[in-house]
């Protein structure tokens, strides 16, 4: 397939990060700024090799979500790639931007902290997530397995739209394969 | 802080200027607290957003609404306190170079609005010298009213990003903006040609 050979390495090779770039792009989702995680590595690098997508780093989190807010006003669609920890700097722009204005935020959470986390401090950070989530009652769903990866993306992402409220697609160890000790 | 003989100026004045050059649908962000009640004072068009929360991140929002809309001319307001709080936003825009953003910010050393407590700025940083150091080299101080209005006609000609830092005296905001952030978002939506009313 000639179009298929066209596309930057991994986009449709059957990976998460492969499955994940394409559910964003057949969903016109094509500003992506990020705080980088060590797993997120060969998502972002394909992401900066698509030339459909805007694909830059920010100084904070909170920072990317103003800026995709602003972007899904002007009427164009953008997600936030971040870590675990990415995640806890948010609480207050959850609650007084995304949430209240009704903003169909889109967050893509590499999961650190649990299954294998070799510093505490990580695995505290990640049980602040999901009592933040169910604090504000935003939809988030863990992604574990590859075969459900793209049905899951995909319709929250629809969904996120539809009903004007953000959603969490947190990426676990299971999907990603995680970081573990190396050193 | 080295801001030259730069004259104090007043908030509500100077907003007042911007909005009255305003004449092509211009989009214009109010940050949390006193630059957008004096946004919402200086008259509300279709084409203001204002903030309710979310210190800090008039510039990045703004800068989300330059990136999706690059034929419209993007304004910010925001206040020095505010903007300490997310200084990493300044080489954000810097790096991605937008040719339609604004950057105005509000100076009077204070957080005005919770007490008038001196920021840790006041009196050792300079923010134009910050916005430079950070990659924004079309940034300046406005000495008085006129030369202000002069770096917004420039800002609106320029190809690159501009940041204008206007010191203003310890005053509150003038008016207070309705707190309906459902309505301010859809009919920013509106004004911005995204969305029609139903
Ligand atoms: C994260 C966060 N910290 C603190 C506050 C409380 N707060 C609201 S407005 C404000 C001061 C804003 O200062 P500045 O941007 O300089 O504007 P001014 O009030 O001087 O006009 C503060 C500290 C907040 N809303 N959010």
């Amino acid at each position: 397939m000639a179009i298929a050979e066209q596309q930057p390495q991994g986009s449709s090779d059957g990976s998460w990060h492969g499955i994940v770039l394409q559910t964003l792009k057949r969903n016109e989702i094509n500003l992506i700024p990020y705080v980088p995680d060590r797993v997120l590595t060969p998502l972002i690098k394909n992401l900066h090799a698509d030339p459909f997508f805007t694909t830059f780093a920010t100084a904070r989190e909170e920072e990317a979500v103003g800026i995709v807010a602003g972007a899904w006003m002007g009427g164009r669609r953008g997600a936030v790639l971040m870590q675990t920890s990415g995640f806890a700097t948010l609480a207050n722009v959850l609650a007084s931007l995304a949430v209240p204005y009704q903003i169909p935020l889109i967050m893509l959470v590499s999961e650190r902290g649990t299954l294998g986390e070799f510093n505490y401090g990580q695995s505290l950070v990640c049980r602040t997530m999901r009592p933040v989530l169910d604090s504000l009652a935003l939809e988030h769903h863990t992604i574990t397995r590859l075969d459900e990866l793209e049905f899951i993306a995909d319709r929250s992402i629809k969904q996120a739209v539809t009903t004007q409220a953000p959603v969490a697609l947190i990426l676990s160890p299971l999907l990603t394969g995680g970081k573990v000790f190396d050193k | 802080m080295n801001t030259g003989n730069t004259k104090v100026m007043n908030r509500f004045d100077v907003t007042s200027r911007l909005i009255a050059k305003l004449k092509h649908e211009e989009a214009v962000i109010g940050g949390i607290g006193n630059t957008n009640f004096d946004l919402w004072a200086a008259g509300h068009r279709p084409q203001n957003f204002y903030m309710l929360g979310s210190m800090g991140l008039a510039f990045p929002i703004a800068l989300g609404v330059a990136l999706a809309q690059p034929d419209r001319r993007v304004f910010a307001l925001e206040g020095d306190g505010s903007l300490l709080m997310q200084l990493g936003a300044l080489s954000t825009i810097a790096a991605l170079k937008p040719k339609n953003l604004t950057m105005i910010v509000m100076d009077n050393g204070i957080y005005q609005i919770t007490g008038a407590q001196p920021t840790p700025a006041a009196n050792v940083a300079d923010i134009v010298a910050i916005a430079i150091g950070s990659g924004l080299a079309s940034s300046a101080w406005a000495a008085d009213e006129k030369d202000f209005e002069r770096l917004v006609d420039g800002a609106m000609a320029a190809s690159e990003p501009s940041l204008i830092a206007v010191r203003i005296d310890d005053k509150p905001g003038v008016g207070t903006t309705r707190r309906d952030p459902v309505q301010i978002r859809e009919r920013f939506m509106h004004g911005l040609g995204v969305r029609d009313p139903l």
